[in-house]
């Protein structure tokens, strides 16, 4: 039972492999097998949540430690809690969707394109549930390798920038983490063991100076930041995301920007909790000032893809907020609004692909009046739009709901300013909708704008079933998730406890966290 | 140490190597006159069976390890792991160089003895436990090197490469050889343990002996051309002959940093707090000027050039840590650019075509979909030379700042690794034109790799994909000889 995670992280290898021996003439083949492996690896994946089933398993399930290296001493040691379940599961469900949806769009160089999907695959997955430091570094970087090539060779017209771009920020990023990384080994006594740090954390064996915790939380930050992307590190998100292809997009979005909020709440929190607790007022402001600023440009974008790039430096920001918050709600809400964000700004960026393909043109003022000829397009637009707005019964209302909710619990101003982001980001949906849907169809576009066919269908429905499910029964995802966070946050008040009192006093909202007053939610 | 003194046997197996490539060398050069047209061949695989013969040599040597000839030499796992770690270097060097002299006519036997003689004198300087030992392995590897830079005499790029390399080079050895003179002036001795304990005791002046430590330094930097002693590499690899350059930047290049690493560890130990600024601040500026340079650079040969500046950087970081794991990671780090560095110019060999008329980075445009199977295997080592995961270049770099860090180097580390990202740069570029552009006349006409290439490209990427993968391998070797002398 134990191995299910392992089959899980090496199928996508081995297909990536053996999709690279298939004949390179043969599209047809290459697609057939691309889904059917993508297919097969979600469906033993869902195997992956049986312990969380009945009851959610306090700490880590389908653990998994072997040696790899001797010296330094480097292990292959994986392992999943409930937010990497999650996590997990979106990214094999996304991948046969963009399998799905590149059927007609890549047109040439098929064999590269299925194998680099199932490569970044392979990265994601991995990065999920690597709990030695060095592997979660492979990992992060391995997943860059496919995705610059996805956005290289498949993308639009200034694809090399944005390729080029793309990897430049993250490396830039990731070496910082790795010196980090290097670093904590030496402090810690000779392991990259994740866990094992923890432990010598909490027993005291290993202490950090105030000062190099700080210079460690913010190696880590930086590198996470970038991926989120935080402002004001975001500038290569529009890019990457408008140049890449529809299915590059989708996973960029879905998948890959929560390697950094992964990374925040499982390494940055929990290993350096007064650095964290230092720094939280200054990141939460830059959270608040993306989901502001985010919101706004993305209002004034006459490009959809690089609308939906800004409602994610947007949407992201919520997640950092509810992060930093050090409450159960807003811890909740921001792994909540994870997901979230993969299945809708996925979806909406998989409904401005077809718009593309079937019009050319990722203009808004090239559309106008499509609700007339493809109603199930329209449709299937709405409910995701409607989604991402935050409309209650859908899955975007629960997060931010929750986030909102923490951060108002501790300091009442973020969520005023916060839930700004929230009425904005209806202001620029509504709008785009009304521009593209409504309003009287050309001839031209008429002709040009077939209704989703059945292979559309089969991408978008199950992204459509997971908003309302997600929306109207969170409890269905939720005990994992708090179990998870509810474990990390009490690692973050626990060691603040332990070293606050030979720091200077902290100011009086860190206090109250720090002895633990609102770790369920709520004052006590 | 009288007239009459014979060394014993085992003396003689301790340079079995050394012994294998010179008879070698020198039957090939006798054999190319007996030969007619027919035998042409002939040399190139008789000198690949010689070097097979000399890394065999080199596991018989470290069997029976230990000091040679009164202590000339010695043979330990660190003088073994270089003297192997040449001799593969020039088997790859070899098995591109058939078809690229084929190609330039120019396939006959001086090729290989010069390469053989080369690596001669690269095994003497891993071995060198004596300043006078130091010199004349140099020399004899340097000059083989020189007139290898100028194989194609009517090529004017490869005169200005040799006589360039050949005037600049001799200057810094004579700065080696001057380094040598003022030390042998304060301790009245050239072996490296007994220049230690003069050092050690205290009686001979730090400042003759620091004087004659910054000579050598002036010599060593140039070989493994860190800054500010760098400016003969980039035109010296772009004139000399594609396989040459690609031979010349690793095999030389580690043989050096071998000598460099072991006089300074073993003679100058006792000045370690004099010289370490120095070799702090020359990585330093090494790293940056490679990589900044490299940014924009359009011929390959020279991009490369620059990289192999900006790698001996990060090698420097690891010395100045001063410490066993340093060393280790040295080692490591050396075996992972030579296969790297090796394997890229085969790929340079091999585009290039006659005269080198294609060696700018355009002219690779579109090779990724016109030879597929090529292009996968030189994005392998350019993703090693940037450090992606599951490369040897990126437990070469995770050992050196690992190295850093330890030695409490924290900024060095830290602005290392920012180097690498902008290293970053100029290999994605590579990989932009491979993939990202349309195949133009270059890629279009270039014919499937000869079997040579294959061979040599195949080695270089499965050699950094075994250290990537699996490091111990190499590693536990490395750590186990760091300590020199055992």
């Amino acid at each position: 039972m134990n191995y299910l995670l392992n089959i899980v992280i090496a199928l996508p290898l081995v297909a990536f492999l053996l999709a690279l021996l298939l004949p390179r003439n043969q599209p047809g083949i290459i697609r057939v097998f691309a889904l059917a492996a993508s297919i097969v690896i979600f469906l033993i994946s869902l195997g992956l949540i049986a312990p969380f089933w009945f009851h959610t398993p306090h700490g880590w399930s389908f653990e998994t430690d072997l040696n790899w290296i001797a010296s330094p001493r480097i292990h292959y040691h994986v392992a999943i809690d409930g937010v990497s379940l999650w996590l997990i599961l979106l990214t094999t469900l996304l991948t046969p969707i963009c399998v799905l949806l590149s059927w007609r769009y890549i047109s040439k160089r098929h064999k590269e394109f299925y194998a680099f999907l199932l490569l970044l695959e392979f990265g994601l997955i991995g990065v999920f549930c690597s709990i030695d430091l060095f592997l979660f570094y492979v990992f992060w970087e391995i997943s860059l390798v496919p995705m610059y090539f996805l956005i290289g060779v498949w993308g639009y017209d200034r694809r090399i920038y944005a390729a080029v771009k793309f990897f430049l920020y993250t490396m830039a990023g990731s070496v910082l983490m790795l010196a980090a990384i290097i670093f904590l080994y030496n402090a810690a006594g000779g392991t990259f063991d994740y866990m094992e740090i923890m432990r010598r954390l909490q027993g005291g064996r290993l202490g950090l100076s105030s000062e190099s915790q700080l210079l460690l939380f913010l190696a880590f930050f930086i590198a996470f930041a970038i991926k989120v992307p935080l402002f004001p590190l975001h500038t290569w998100l529009p890019d990457a995301h408008v140049e890449a292809p529809t299915a590059g997009s989708v996973m960029l979005a879905s998948v890959m920007l929560k390697m950094g909020t992964y990374g925040i709440l499982r390494f940055c929190l929990p290993m350096f909790p007064n650095a964290a607790h230092q720094c939280a007022d200054w990141i939460v402001t830059l959270a608040i000032i993306g989901i502001i600023y985010g919101a706004l440009v993305a209002m004034v974008q006459p490009n959809m893809k690089k609308l939906v790039a800004y409602s994610s430096v947007s949407h992201l920001g919520f997640v950092v907020l509810g992060l930093f918050t050090f409450t159960q709600a807003g811890m909740d809400g921001a792994v909540y609004q994870m997901l979230n964000h993969g299945i809708s700004t996925g979806a909406l960026f998989l409904l401005v692909g077809f718009l593309n393909e079937r019009r050319h043109s990722l203009e808004i003022s090239a559309y106008g009046g499509v609700a007339t000829p493809a109603p199930g397009l329209s449709k299937a637009f709405m409910i995701t739009m409607l989604a991402s707005v935050g409309l209650p019964t859908l899955n975007n209302f629960v997060g931010e709901f929750l986030v909102l909710q923490g951060a108002a619990l501790t300091n009442f101003r973020w969520a005023v300013f916060a839930a700004i982001g929230v009425i904005l980001s209806a202001c620029y949906m509504l709008w785009l909708y009304q521009r593209v849907f409504f309003g009287r169809a050309t001839d031209d576009l008429k002709h040009h704008m077939p209704d989703l066919n059945a292979r559309e269908w089969a991408c978008i429905l199950p992204l459509i079933v997971m908003m309302v499910w997600m929306g109207c029964f969170s409890q269905s995802f939720m005990p994992p998730i708090t179990t998870s966070t509810s474990g990390i946050l009490a690692q973050t008040a626990a060691m603040t406890e332990m070293h606050v009192r030979t720091l200077k006093p902290a100011t009086r909202p860190v206090m109250q966290v720090a002895t633990g007053a609102w770790v369920d939610g709520r004052p006590r | 140490m009288n007239a009459s003194y014979m060394p014993p046997l085992a003396d003689y197996i301790r340079v079995l190597p050394e012994l294998i490539l010179t008879v070698a060398g020198t039957l090939i050069m006798l054999l190319e006159v007996t030969l007619g047209k027919r035998g042409r061949g002939i040399p190139g695989y008789l000198s690949l069976l010689a070097l097979l013969a000399a890394a065999w040599g080199s596991v018989v040597a470290f069997t029976v390890g230990g000091p040679a000839f009164g202590g000339l030499l010695i043979v330990d796992g660190y003088a073994s792991f270089f003297r192997i770690l040449v001799i593969g270097v020039g088997v790859l060097a070899i098995l591109q160089s058939f078809q690229y002299l084929n190609r330039e006519r120019s396939n006959c036997g001086e090729y290989y003895a010069l390469i053989l003689f080369s690596i001669a004198g690269q095994c003497v300087m891993a071995t060198a436990n004596e300043l006078i030992m130091v010199f004349i392995g140099l020399e004899i590897s340097s000059i083989a090197t020189y007139v290898l830079a100028d194989f194609l005499r009517d090529d004017r790029r490869n005169n200005e490469s040799s006589i360039k390399y050949f005037l600049l080079g001799s200057f810094a050895t004579a700065f080696l050889l001057y380094g040598i003179a003022w030390i042998y002036g304060a301790t009245a001795t050239t072996s490296l343990p007994a220049i230690r304990a003069a050092l050690e005791t205290g009686r001979v002046s730090i400042t003759l002996a620091s004087v004659a430590a910054a000579l050598m330094f002036v010599g060593f930097a140039f070989k493994v051309s860190a800054v500010p002693f760098q400016i003969w590499a980039p035109d010296v690899y772009q004139g000399a002959p594609a396989p040459v350059a690609g031979f010349m930047s690793a095999g030389p290049k580690a043989a050096a940093f071998a000598v460099f690493v072991r006089v300074f560890i073993t003679a100058f130990d006792p000045l370690v707090n004099r010289w370490e600024p120095f070799v702090w601040g020359s990585a330093l500026l090494t790293m940056i000027v490679g990589n900044f340079a490299a940014l924009t650079q359009t011929n390959i040969k020279r991009m490369l050039a620059y990289s192999s500046i900006a790698h001996a950087g990060y090698i420097m970081v690891a010395i100045a840590a001063h410490s066993e794991i340093g060393i280790a990671a040295v080692m490591f780090y050396l075996a992972a650019y030579a296969f790297m560095q090796v394997g890229a110019f085969a790929v340079i060999s091999y585009f290039s075509r006659q005269g080198e008329r294609y060696v700018n980075v355009d002219d690779l445009a579109g090779l990724g979909w016109r030879q597929p199977v090529i292009a996968a295997l030189f994005t392998i080592l350019l993703l090693s030379f940037i450090g992606v995961p599951l490369t040897a270049g990126f437990f070469g770099k995770f050992y050196i700042f690992k190295a850093a860090l330890d030695a409490n180097l924290v900024w060095l580390a830290v602005i290392g690794l920012l180097n690498s990202a902008v290293a970053a740069y100029y290999y994605l570029r590579i990989l932009v034109v491979m993939y990202f552009r349309e195949p133009g006349e270059a890629s279009e006409s270039v014919a499937p790799p000869t079997f040579g290439i294959q061979l040599a490209l195949g080695a270089s990427v499965a050699g950094t994909l075994v250290l990537g993968i699996y490091p111990s391998l190499l590693l536990n070797f490395a750590t186990y000889s760091s300590q020199l002398g055992r």
